[in-house]
């Protein structure tokens, strides 16, 4: 089993969304926890994240695949270019090669690593 | 009401085009076949068909059909789906296609491939255009496409829709060589792990391409700049249409007016000249008079729209239209609908989301069409003076601009309750490209404003000539006995109806002449005026009276308050069946075309009652 306490973390390490809790060193706690809370609404305008996974919201269960296939795949460039004002909604994401505008909550199905793996 | 699949081209293999949004597919249709296209319908939706045909050098002649742009064969809305059955030849009435082209867009294959690879999977003939070669060439972006070729086990072709040879090598490939199925393979599971191999394979890219975009996106899509520059937009879009559109509807009153006076010269008096010249030229004069309008809106909306700026106004304007229960995409047919709504509601199509689209048909009315422009006009011509106020503002204008934004505020306010009412609290997705900017072809623009005219045309000039033929008919019979006194209007079904409303009006100061107006008036805002005078010159013993003289009638006869309340009616009664004609077949319920008339008749009946007894309180 991975003992992630004993290396330094990398996305690539990370649990897949449903994973269970690891047991971590206190002090990787705090960057692991910050970096599994990204979505891409939380993402400030003008840096570069990735796409870790997409996610499904209840009443929309079709969102997920949307995204996917616009190009919202795990592993893929991501950077928020503009956000509505006010309430930073909808947002402009530039996702490959692609510019797409979104709402809040579709971007909070996107869940983003702000390191490469 | 269902509609046959019209197969409008005869003979010739048949070419699908197909691809995601915004690969230039629509360009390049129209490089292939130019005028030689039609548009209809698929049976059973409010899904455009759209079908061609060119001829190739061999002299053989080819059908291309325009399929609507889809993400994925996975269809998510009524576009994607008959794309998603055409395609599949699950389509009832339609037939399997002979060759399916698949146009990507070369600065983006890392997204069109995978819809290739889609469609590569349905084991049918198919052919790759790879589209916007010379924008690719431009940043620096380099294609093998005989390796992609290879790769795809299908023909992968260049072409330059945006130029006049640019289909040239699509073309010759479909002439000469025959297109067979692709050889089968295993189905793909990972669709994007396989463009992303393609793409390692074939194509280079520099690290930052689409320069121009970013830097003009810094200020399309800025907070303040952004709205700024589309306020500055939408100013010089409604200047232009009210000041270039006025010679040009000149032209077309006078030579209505022309012809009008040819007919009564040359015919003898009786029905059927009154029939011609007070029915049918006065009823399609009135509205043949706003088609230049309509046309140089469409032609801005259609620059914009082709040069990539409208997704970005959409992404402006979506926090405001999402509050009030619309959405950003609600902006492009609202925007027409000032021109005309039928054109308008017709352009909801593009909202997929189904609660927003109905939202913005309902009210798409609101939005002040050019039609209502003569009825506006004649009241504030009879009863406002031509003041200035704080020395710069004319107060007639003042009066115009409070109007346009007493429609636009009612709209918001109608769809925030709309989306109260369902107590939709559901979050609706947004999920809108914004492609790359581009200039737009002129072409395309003129094939465009082509279509928009006949659709226009056909829908209006359909349904106000019968309703014109039909209300003449009422006002006319029965005729006056030889020794009858008064009003011949009176004696008319018209008159009599408009006699009973009367008691119904009154407390919005409308008179019998204003309730019979509105009976012709019902078949579309401006014929209004056009009865009026009619009523007047009709009720005087007049031969016709000009709208200058009935601006002056109305000033002398009516209160201000009931020109003030004749006006608000203005903003909110759908006065015009074919707004009413064309819900009905956007929505396919007649439910809502009957919610819609009760709720824009009820509102216009309350603001007339208040501005009634307000102003004649404060007169």
């Amino acid at each position: 089993m991975n003992t992630l306490s004993s290396r330094p973390a990398a996305a690539c390490d990370l649990p897949r969304a449903t994973g269970d809790a690891p047991t971590l060193a206190p002090t990787l706690a705090p960057t692991l926890a910050q970096t599994l809370a990204q979505t891409l609404n939380e993402l400030p305008n003008g840096k570069v994240a990735w796409v870790r996974s997409v996610s499904n919201l209840a009443d929309a269960p079709e969102w997920a695949d949307r995204l996917e296939e616009v190009g919202f795949i795990p592993g893929e460039r991501v950077m928020v270019m503009a956000r509505g004002m006010p309430g930073g909604d909808p947002l402009v994401v530039r996702v490959g090669n692609s510019t797409f505008a979104l709402r809040r909550a579709e971007a909070a199905c996107v869940h983003i690593a702000t390191s490469a793996a | 009401m269902t509609e046959a699949i019209i197969h409008v081209h005869r003979g010739g293999p048949l070419v699908a085009l197909v691809g995601n949004p915004n690969c230039g597919k629509t360009t390049l249709f129209n490089g292939l076949t130019g005028s030689r296209q039609k548009v209809a319908n698929y049976a059973g939706v409010t899904v455009e068909r759209k079908e061609g045909y060119f001829e190739a050098p061999s002299g053989r002649r080819f059908r291309v059909l325009d399929l609507p742009g889809a993400y994925s064969l996975e269809a998510a809305s009524p576009d994607e789906m008959i794309t998603r059955d055409v395609c599949r030849g699950h389509f009832p009435g339609e037939p399997p296609q002979d060759v399916l082209v698949c146009v990507v867009d070369a600065t983006n294959l890392r997204l069109h491939l995978r819809f290739a690879l889609e469609v590569r999977a349905l084991g049918r003939p198919m052919v790759v255009a790879v589209n916007m070669i010379d924008a690719a060439q431009r940043r620096g972006i380099r294609l093998d496409l005989p390796q992609l070729e290879r790769e795809l086990g299908v023909p992968v072709i260049p072409t330059v829709a945006v130029r006049k040879a640019g289909a040239a090598a699509l073309v010759t490939h479909l002439d000469t060589q025959p297109v067979g199925p692709p050889a089968a393979r295993e189905p793909i599971v990972d669709l994007h792990a396989e463009v992303r191999r393609l793409l390692a394979l074939t194509v280079s890219m520099p690290s930052r391409t689409a320069a121009i975009d970013e830097r003009l996106d810094r200020i399309a899509l800025h907070p303040i700049f952004g709205l700024l520059t589309l306020g500055v937009l939408m100013f010089l879009i409604f200047q232009a249409v009210f000041s270039w559109a006025a010679p040009l509807q000149d032209a077309v009153s006078a030579a209505v007016a022309g012809f009008s006076g040819f007919l009564e010269g040359s015919m003898p008096d009786g029905p059927l000249r009154s029939l011609l010249t007070d029915g049918i030229l006065a009823g399609l004069g009135t509205v043949l008079e706003f088609l230049p309008q309509i046309l140089v809106l469409f032609a801005f909306i259609l620059v914009l729209e082709e040069s990539g700026y409208l997704p970005r106004a959409a992404f402006l304007l979506d926090r405001m239209m999402f509050v009030s229960g619309l959405s950003g995409r609600s902006f492009i047919p609202l925007l027409s609908s000032f021109a005309c709504a039928i054109p308008g509601i017709m352009a909801t199509r593009s909202i997929q989301d189904p609660r927003d689209r109905l939202a913005t048909i309902m009210v798409a009315p609101l939005m002040t069409c050019s039609a209502r422009l003569p009825v506006y006009a004649l009241l504030i011509g009879a009863f406002i003076p031509r003041q200035t106020v704080g020395g710069i503002f004319n107060l007639q204008g003042l009066l115009l601009f409070a109007l346009y934004m007493a429609g636009i505020v009612s709209a918001l306010l109608v769809s925030w309750l709309m989306k109260r009412w369902h107590h939709d609290r559901a979050e609706h997705a947004l999920l809108l490209e914004l492609p790359s900017y581009r200039l737009p072809n002129l072409r395309d623009l003129a094939l465009g404003l082509a279509e928009r005219t006949r659709i226009f045309l056909r829908r209006v000039g359909g349904i106000i000539l019968a309703l014109t033929i039909l209300l003449w008919f009422l006002s006319s019979y029965p005729a006056p006995p030889p020794d009858a006194v008064g009003n011949a209007l009176d004696y008319s079904f018209a008159g009599r109806l408009g006699h009973a409303m009367e008691p119904l009006f009154a407390p919005i100061g409308f008179n019998w002449q204003i309730c019979i107006a509105l009976i012709p008036g019902l078949a579309a805002r401006e014929v209004a005026v056009a009865s009026l005078a009619t009523v007047y010159a009709l009720s005087n013993d007049n031969a016709d009276v000009v709208a200058s003289q009935l601006s002056q009638i109305v000033a002398t006869e009516w209160s201000v308050a009931t020109g003030l309340s004749l006006l608000v009616w203005y903003i909110y009664a759908p006065m015009c069946l074919s707004t009413l004609a064309v819900i009905r077949r956007e929505t396919n319920s007649w439910r809502q075309v009957w919610i819609a008339t009760g709720y824009l008749f009820g509102l216009a009946y309350l603001a007339s009652l208040v501005t009634y007894q307000l102003a004649r309180l404060w007169a």
